[in-house]
């Protein structure tokens, strides 16, 4: 006997299956739904997860919620999409500084089949998800959710985005054309006016005095192996507090008087 | 028990965190070396304009591990910075103290101009104008075997008094030779220099 006891899914009257009708199907054979159901109920038996995909997925939101919520989730399919693409670009990358960087992303851009695309999305998804983090930003603060409770969320936010930032600029070296190069100079040149520790800082970001052999190779496992492991954690830490804590009401509403919370338990029990 | 534990985990964690972050710390504690190029006879560099030449500041990395010199020989009219062994010849670095663009030389106008952010340096290298922080870096230059050669870089602050290769944007007139200290991973000068 199935116990998983996830809630229906949202679908349209028509397309729901219809209940047995007494007699029929007495479970004699196993249906196709029946066994998936098997199948997950002998994993979920083992590792107990679906109180969590639960906890997960089907939480309360409050009232007046609206499409600017859904820009953290935007900035996470971001993410999503540079990882996906990072991945398979780095089949055909290679961070050669004699020249072979350059070429391999030109072969990238015109022999590999969709090179172009998909190098394409993970330039410009780099700045679509810049842009979806300030939107995002700026939608936590000015509905004020980063208040009590949610401090620690905001914090790790701010981390993230400074981590996406870091991204920005250890992945502008990698096609290793000349702006690749002259950015990055500037770039390495800038952290290293920091007072007394700039030149050390420089030095580390360029492993050693000047631009040299294992700078490129350093950039690219700081952009690809690095970053991308701390993002991964941070993301899941931010959303875990975004689950535990939930999400804030809109601000333009009004506080919930114990008088509406009566009248919405009484339309409850109604209900059941 | 717990403490047994608890410090063998600690050891274990340390045993492969301090070599892996030592690997990648390395390079700011390693001393790195340059080599002497040489760069032409003697006849070559006027006293009155600069020639442009290609040196290599790290080799095996092709283009991206050139850089370029302004040489000419000095001129003791305009030339005040004591003359030693390494300034009979002025090597120029096109490198802009401002944020690292690479420098031309303007021949109109006898001046460095960087096309970054708008530095300008005068015939000597000293900043005429713009962003830049000091007067644009040196190599050290010697005759050896009837040639110019071009050995490392110094910095230099605005009185060309000579100080440890800085990166640019950092000032050495001043608090700004504190602020900014000599690092571990350049070349060392040569002798006397």
């Amino acid at each position: 006997m199935p116990r998983l006891k996830l809630p229906p899914p949202p679908l349209p009257k028509v397309l729901l299956p219809k209940p047995k009708r007494p007699g029929q199907d007495n479970g004699a054979a196993l249906n196709p739904v029946e066994a998936g159901i098997t199948v997950v109920d002998w994993i979920d038996e083992r590792t107990a997860l679906s109180p969590a995909i639960r906890w997960t997925l089907f939480r309360k939101v409050p009232r007046g919620i609206n499409w600017a919520y859904t820009l953290g989730s935007a900035t996470l399919f971001a993410f999503l999409n540079q990882a996906v693409t990072g991945v398979f670009l780095a089949m055909y990358y290679r961070p050669d500084p004699a020249g072979g960087a350059y070429e391999s992303v030109r072969y990238i851009n015109d022999s590999v089949f969709l090179g172009k695309l998909v190098h394409g999305m993970h330039k410009w998804g780099a700045s679509v998800m810049i842009i979806l983090i300030f939107l995002h930003m700026g939608r936590v603060f000015f509905y004020g959710a980063y208040k009590y409770p949610r401090e620690l969320t905001w914090v790790i936010g701010v981390v993230l985005l400074i981590l996406t930032l870091a991204m920005g600029f250890t992945g502008y070296l990698l096609p290793f054309d000349q702006r690749s190069y002259w950015a990055t100079i500037v770039g390495v040149n800038i952290n290293g006016t920091g007072p007394f520790i700039g030149p050390f800082l420089s030095d580390f970001l360029r492993a050693g005095p000047e631009f040299g052999a294992t700078t490129l190779s350093r950039f690219y496992s700081i952009h690809m192996l690095l970053i991308p492991g701390a993002m991964a954690a941070l993301i899941g830490i931010h959303l875990y507090l975004v689950t535990k804590l939930g999400i804030t009401a809109p601000p333009w509403l009004r506080a919930q008087t114990e008088k509406d919370t009566a009248v919405e338990a009484e339309i409850l029990r109604s209900e059941v | 028990m717990t403490a047994a534990v608890h410090g063998a985990g600690g050891i274990a964690a340390a045993a492969f965190t301090l070599p892996a972050l030592g690997f990648a710390l390395a390079p700011v504690f390693h001393e790195t070396s340059f080599n002497w190029q040489p760069v032409g006879p003697p006849v070559d560099f006027p006293s009155d304009t600069y020639v442009t030449k290609v040196i290599t500041i790290v080799s095996g990395i092709g283009e991206a591990g050139k850089s370029i010199a302004y040489i000419r020989a000095r001129n003791p009219a305009i030339d005040k910075e004591p003359e030693d062994q390494y300034n009979r010849f002025i090597a120029l670095s096109s490198r802009c103290m401002h944020l690292g663009c690479p420098v031309r030389y303007v021949e109109a106008a006898q001046r460095f101009i960087c096309p970054c952010h708008g530095g300008v340096y005068d015939f000597r290298g000293l900043v005429a104008g713009g962003p830049p922080v000091r007067p644009l870096d040196r190599f050290y230059t010697r005759m050896n075997n009837g040639l110019v050669e071009v050995g490392p870089r110094y910095s230099v602050n605005s009185e060309l008094r000579r100080f440890s290769p800085r990166d640019p944007g950092e000032p050495l007139d001043g608090i700004g030779q504190y602020l900014y200290p000599a690092r571990i991973s350049t070349p060392a000068p040569p002798p006397g220099g």
